[in-house]
């Protein structure tokens, strides 16, 4: 049964395996530059104030192999489920063969099981390798960048890619065994794989772990500032989250001692001449001038409460979605081997 | 001998529709069988739930005395030909004979390839390429060469030309006179079984109306002509199965073991054709697939 597996599945796997090819040699050839550029460039810059200048040169330079190779990672698990997955069973309901394959000595569920093991094993791999190169190739933008858990920059990197893969393989075969069709089954597993991440990503990554906590002085706010509303007499005190590099903030308050958000009161007497009527919004930094006085006596009082997930969680987080999604796609393979059964 | 198929209160439901009810039916072992029965009489539904690709929904079935498709030994002991002869279009006919040696323990290769050469098929054609005819040989090369004890064919030559047809039920006997293996082949087509089948089911709407070994059968069946007369007055053992009338002449399909005494008949022999066509005809259940008879009679 391996054999019949790797011999249906070859064509595809020797496409894959070009691809990735070309991946590497692309990779292999210009990943020393990036390093050499980032090295010479960007590294030295690190300590003075004016790196702003060097990074962005650097990001410029390799942005459009950044760019492709970033997708790619992030295009190869629904095209493995796209072009592995759903063809898998479905090609054989639509073409009749499976009466053919079902009926010789071998039980329909260990053809499933192998073929599963088969163009499953390759999909993890495939889409490990790939990652693991453009992660590798990534790595001088990855800290130019330091935020890594950016939604997308989480997905295209580390091994969250290979758990993708296995999981809209198992989703493309059981859209096929539903489906029967092979092009249905197709684009059902394309829709279901991006709702599914979505999904992920937006409501249910953010929980992995109970988020840390950490106090700042006001100065280290990104952003801070009066935007009027309304009327102009009403306004608002917005704050901007600190840059806390490659970690995951989610909110940002300003508290007092007591845990007591910032009053109108005291702002309209710490920052006369910025807060409405004066209806002109001041924007920190700002050089001089009444604002730094304004954020001065803000300072006095109050402090950040910053929401976060700390940077080293990386790993760990990349660990769960990972653990996550695979623990999904064996769900998908144990509801594969009861479906087998009742089709025909 | 002991029985290659045996069924109890079978039955397979789609949804809301039954395509084989009730169905009771024994085949025994050593027979080439025809299963005969217009489209829709459930052929298909049977033989897919005699090979395992399908799960009855009421009653039971046994192939060769165990559950179809309970193991890898009992897939083994049975050889199947699906309808339009599935074949892998990208695979070629070498791979063909791969696959079969891949997937069966029993597979004998020596066999396989006496095969190919015989039927003239290039071993790199792939199967996509091959001819409706040469595709169906492949498969029944694929069914013979697992060594079954048992050949279940559904439809075999329903979409091969004259020659084809001929081609592969030859093929086909001499493989069964080789290998002593039991075989069951469906057709809506009488005509295509005639020459092959030692044995006939016929299968109308899930119900068998006849089984039997073809010979006593058309011995015991006869086509009786005479002056017009009640078919209620025939003798107790004779059994009507068909009758037309003209104003002065009666011609009656009857069935019986006794010889006609009556010197008013004249009495011939009945082709199968006439005779499958003669129950169908009897069968109220037929009335609604009166379309499908024409073609059964082409």
């Amino acid at each position: 049964m391996i054999q019949l597996s790797w011999r249906q599945f070859r064509t595809q796997a020797a496409v894959a395996a070009a691809g990735l090819a070309v991946v590497a040699i692309a990779v292999l050839i210009t990943g020393p530059r990036v390093f050499h550029l980032y090295d010479t460039t960007v590294a030295p810059c690190q300590g003075r104030s004016d790196c702003g200048t060097a990074e962005e040169l650097f990001v410029r330079h390799y942005g459009f192999l950044q760019a492709a190779l970033t997708q790619l990672v992030e295009f190869a698990p629904a095209l493995i489920g796209i072009f592995w997955g759903a063809p898998l069973v479905a090609r054989e309901l639509e073409s009749g063969t499976f009466r053919l394959a079902w009926t010789q000595s071998v039980t329909r569920a260990r053809w499933l099981g192998v073929k599963l093991a088969v163009v499953g094993v390759a999909s993890a791999v495939t889409a490990g390798l790939l990652s693991l190169m453009v992660t590798w190739w990534t790595t001088p933008f990855s800290r130019v960048e330091a935020n890594r858990f950016d939604p997308t920059l989480f997905t295209q990197h580390g091994i969250v890619p290979l758990a993708y893969a296995v999981f809209a393989f198992a989703l493309g075969v059981t859209m096929g065994l539903l489906v029967r069709r092979t092009l249905p089954a197709m684009a059902a597993t394309l829709a279901l794989f991006i709702g599914v991440l979505l999904c992920i990503v937006f409501w249910v990554r953010p929980h992995y772990l109970p988020p840390a906590h950490t106090t700042m002085p006001v100065r280290a706010a990104g952003d801070l500032g009066f935007q009027p509303v309304e009327s102009g007499r009403a306004f608002r005190f917005i704050i901007g989250s600190p840059n806390i590099p490659n970690a995951w903030v989610s909110s940002t308050r300003v508290v007092d001692a007591a845990g007591h958000p910032v009053s109108n009161q005291f702002l309209g007497t710490a920052c006369p001449n910025l807060v409405p009527p004066g209806s002109v919004a001041g924007r920190f930094p700002a050089p001089t001038g009444p604002f730094q006085d304004c954020i001065a006596k803000i300072s006095g009082t109050y402090h950040l409460v910053v929401t976060y997930q700390p940077a080293g969680r990386y790993w760990i987080f990349q660990s769960i979605e990972s653990g996550l999604f695979l623990a999904l796609a064996s769900g998908l393979c144990g509801f594969c081997f009861w479906r087998i059964r009742r089709v025909a | 001998m002991s029985d290659v198929l045996r069924t109890a209160g079978l039955g397979k439901r789609y949804g809301r529709r039954w395509a084989l009810a009730d169905c009771d039916l024994r085949i025994p072992a050593g027979h080439v069988t025809g299963l005969v029965g217009p489209n829709g009489a459930g052929k298909t539904t049977l033989l897919h739930l005699a090979v395992g690709l399908l799960a009855p929904t009421t009653g039971t079935i046994e192939v060769l005395g165990r559950t179809p498709a309970a193991d890898p030994s009992q897939l083994g002991r049975v050889g199947f030909v699906a309808q339009d002869t599935p074949t892998y279009a990208g695979l070629s006919v070498a791979e063909h004979l791969d696959l079969g040696g891949w997937l069966n323990p029993t597979w004998d290769r020596e066999l396989a390839e006496r095969r190919v050469r015989q039927l003239g098929l290039d071993p790199k054609q792939k199967a996509g390429k091959l001819s409706g005819g040469q595709r169906a040989q492949l498969a029944l090369t694929v069914a013979i060469a697992k060594r079954p004890e048992l050949l279940i064919l559904d439809e075999p030559v329903a979409s091969l030309d004259p020659l084809a047809r001929r081609e592969f039920l030859k093929v086909l006997m001499e493989a069964v006179a080789e290998h002593g293996v039991s075989a069951v082949l469906s057709s809506h087509l009488v005509t295509d079984l005639e020459r092959v089948c030692d044995h006939l089911v016929l299968l109308v709407g899930s119900r068998v109306l006849v089984t039997g070994e073809i010979e006593p059968l058309l011995a015991s069946h006869h086509r009786l002509t005479g002056p017009r007369r009640d078919p209620a007055r025939l003798p107790s053992n004779q059994e009507v199965i068909e009758e037309s009338h003209t104003d002065r002449q009666t011609t009656l399909l009857v069935r019986t073991d006794e010889p006609i005494l009556d010197p008013a008949w004249t009495v011939e022999p009945v082709g199968l054709e006439d005779l499958v066509l003669a129950y169908m005809g009897r069968d109220s259940a037929v009335d609604s697939s009166r379309a499908t008879l024409a073609e059964v009679a082409r």
